[in-house]
């Protein structure tokens, strides 16, 4: 997070840095919040609206863990497996009814986002205590940045993406993947054990849900049974600007997206950050109703029958 | 085509023998499939020997393609029972059919458009601990798409995608290769390749059952012949018997003629 202490419409080489560090900011949340979505859609077909509340089992494993004495690490890597656990279980029971019935699936998972903030609301009160976050800040001029989320996070959430594009197209279960996803009888043909395939893809767009709850665990503030919706707001807009491509189309929308929300907070305040990120979402999907990457397939298969 | 070698061929073990010296790979026993009011597959009991290449021909509606499908596992029967090389096959998955040893290359082409060639022989390949690399080498080799290899399956030609759909077939290490007309559409040139494909796969010890239309294909690859009609196998023997046979001539040879 940002703090301007002087007038921020002053241009100056630290404003400039400040905005840098508000964009690095803003891209590590949208990438970090949107890549399980992102691959339970591309992948699967499934709008998972409980997509925030999977990422908020990330957060309360990960301070559960910690408030009980856990180093931090040991507690994300709990609030990971959490997630990761409670996604598995919602494949087998709720989503293998739903795949390819984009519609559907939003109603069952936007019941179950409802069940679960409730329960949670239930089971653990209306806030657990905050984790305060490590690695602490860096001072340049008026302005002052946080390392953790506007270094650390930012720089995982690369590392993620670089991570999923190499398991996707240079693992044998990435072609198998993928190959269930574009002919699922072709590939059971070919030996795949399709609902496997499924559970396994499921599992990862969860794991990476319960990852960014467990990192963005101290960087929350209050941690209360409604901030699910923070993460599922940024994480659909971003799904839709950027298409059914799961690494390129996240990469793509993370980038305009924040440029704007960036800019805008750093200006503005967070409030208008976050409608001009909306703003944005409207225009692009008004211009380019395929996302990004829906608009660059039509362009390079317009290139090829032209050859 | 390549020099056989072994490294992609599964030495079988002797199933139990059937009395004649011969084993039999495949089995279906009074086999059935109803759709609504409409029996495809009547009963059928359908043998098929080790080692053989046993062509299935008939008429349009004949029930070649649902027999296949029966044996895949993609439809379930109304009836009856698969057995495969001493598995009993009815009621598995097809993913879990295809573990046993079969491999099965439908009609219409369906290599993936998306992936590359190599990428595509990569998706029914399963066998982490083998050599993954050798094997692609070699099918890409006897399927002649070596210089392809790394060419989007969407940029292949006819030939080419149902050649590489073979190959995919063919990574599975199968003791049996169901092909559902793997020459329609094709050139002379292009079937020739396949004939060429088939007869290697088959000196190395590939069971196939073959669903075709083009005779002439079927004349150059097949040991015996199967003729169904009407959901019912209504003749079987030496291509030269079926050729000559009156009753064959009248119900389906005779269409060609």
């Amino acid at each position: 997070m940002i703090t301007p202490t002087a007038t921020p419409l002053s241009i100056s080489g630290y404003s400039l840095l400040a905005l840098f560090f508000q964009f690095l900011d803003s891209f590590g949340f949208i990438v970090l919040a949107t890549v399980g979505l992102a691959i339970i859609f591309g992948m699967m077909g499934v709008i998972n609206l409980a997509h925030g509340e999977f990422i908020l089992i990330g957060v309360y494993g990960t301070a559960l863990a910690y408030h009980a004495g856990a180093p931090l690490p040991l507690g994300m890597v709990a609030g990971v497996i959490a997630a990761t656990a409670f996604g598995v279980v919602v494949e087998r029971t709720i989503v293998r009814h739903f795949y390819d019935r984009l519609l559907d699936s939003m109603v069952a998972t936007w019941g179950l986002a409802l069940v679960v903030s409730q329960l949670l609301l239930i089971v653990f009160g209306s806030s657990l205590d905050s984790i305060s976050t490590p690695l602490g800040n860096v001072s340049y001029g008026p302005y002052s940045s946080s390392v953790y989320s506007s270094v650390l996070l930012p720089a995982i959430a690369v590392c993620v993406l670089a991570g999923l594009y190499a398991l996707f197209t240079r693992t044998t279960f990435g072609i198998k993947a993928r190959a269930t996803i574009e002919d699922p009888e072709t590939a059971r043909a070919m030996g795949i054990d399709t609902d496997r395939m499924y559970v396994a893809t499921f599992a990862i767009g969860s794991a990476l849900a319960g990852l960014t709850g467990a990192l963005y665990a101290p960087a929350l503030g209050s941690i209360t049974p409604n901030r699910g919706n923070t993460f599922l707001v940024e994480a659909f807009v971003a799904v839709v600007v950027g298409g059914q491509s799961v690494i390129l189309g996240t990469l793509a929308a993370s980038g305009v997206l924040s440029v704007f929300n960036a800019t805008g907070s750093f200006l503005f305040g967070t409030f208008v950050g976050q409608m001009l990120l909306l703003l944005v979402a409207i225009v692009a999907l008004r211009v380019l109703p395929d996302g990004i990457t829906g608009y660059v397939d039509d362009w390079q298969q317009r290139r090829r029958a032209e050859e | 085509m390549s020099t056989p070698q072994d490294i992609n061929v599964r030495q079988k073990p002797a199933v139990a023998a059937t009395g004649g010296g011969v084993d039999t790979i495949l089995a279906t026993k009074r086999l059935t499939k109803n759709f609504g009011g409409l029996t495809a597959v009547d009963g059928v009991d359908f043998s098929v020997d080790e080692g053989e290449i046993r062509c299935l021909i008939g008429p349009n509606g004949a029930g070649k393609s649902t027999l296949l499908e029966l044996i895949t596992g993609q439809l379930s029967p109304s009836a009856g029972d698969v057995y495969f090389d001493g598995h009993d096959l009815t009621g598995m998955d097809t993913h879990a059919r295809i573990d046993t040893g079969i491999s099965v290359k439908f009609q219409s082409p369906h290599v993936y458009e998306n992936l590359t060639v190599a990428e595509n022989l990569r998706v029914p390949l399963q066998r982490a601990d083998g050599d993954t690399d050798g094997v692609l080498a070699e099918t890409l080799d006897r399927i002649a798409l070596e210089a392809k290899a790394d060419t989007g399956a969407s940029d292949l030609s006819h030939g080419e995608k149902q050649r590489l759909e073979i190959g995919m077939a063919v990574t599975l290490d199968p003791a049996l290769m169901l092909l559902d007309e793997p020459v329609a559409g094709m050139s002379i040139e292009e079937t020739a390749d396949v004939a060429n494909l088939i007869r290697s796969l088959h000196d190395d010890g590939m069971t196939f059952v073959v669903v075709e239309h083009d005779m002439e294909f079927v004349r150059q690859i097949s040991d015996r012949v199967t003729v169904l009609n009407q959901g019912s196998i209504f003749r079987q023997g030496p291509i030269e018997e079926i050729e000559a046979d009156e009753d064959v001539r009248r119900i389906y040879l005779g269409e060609n003629a």
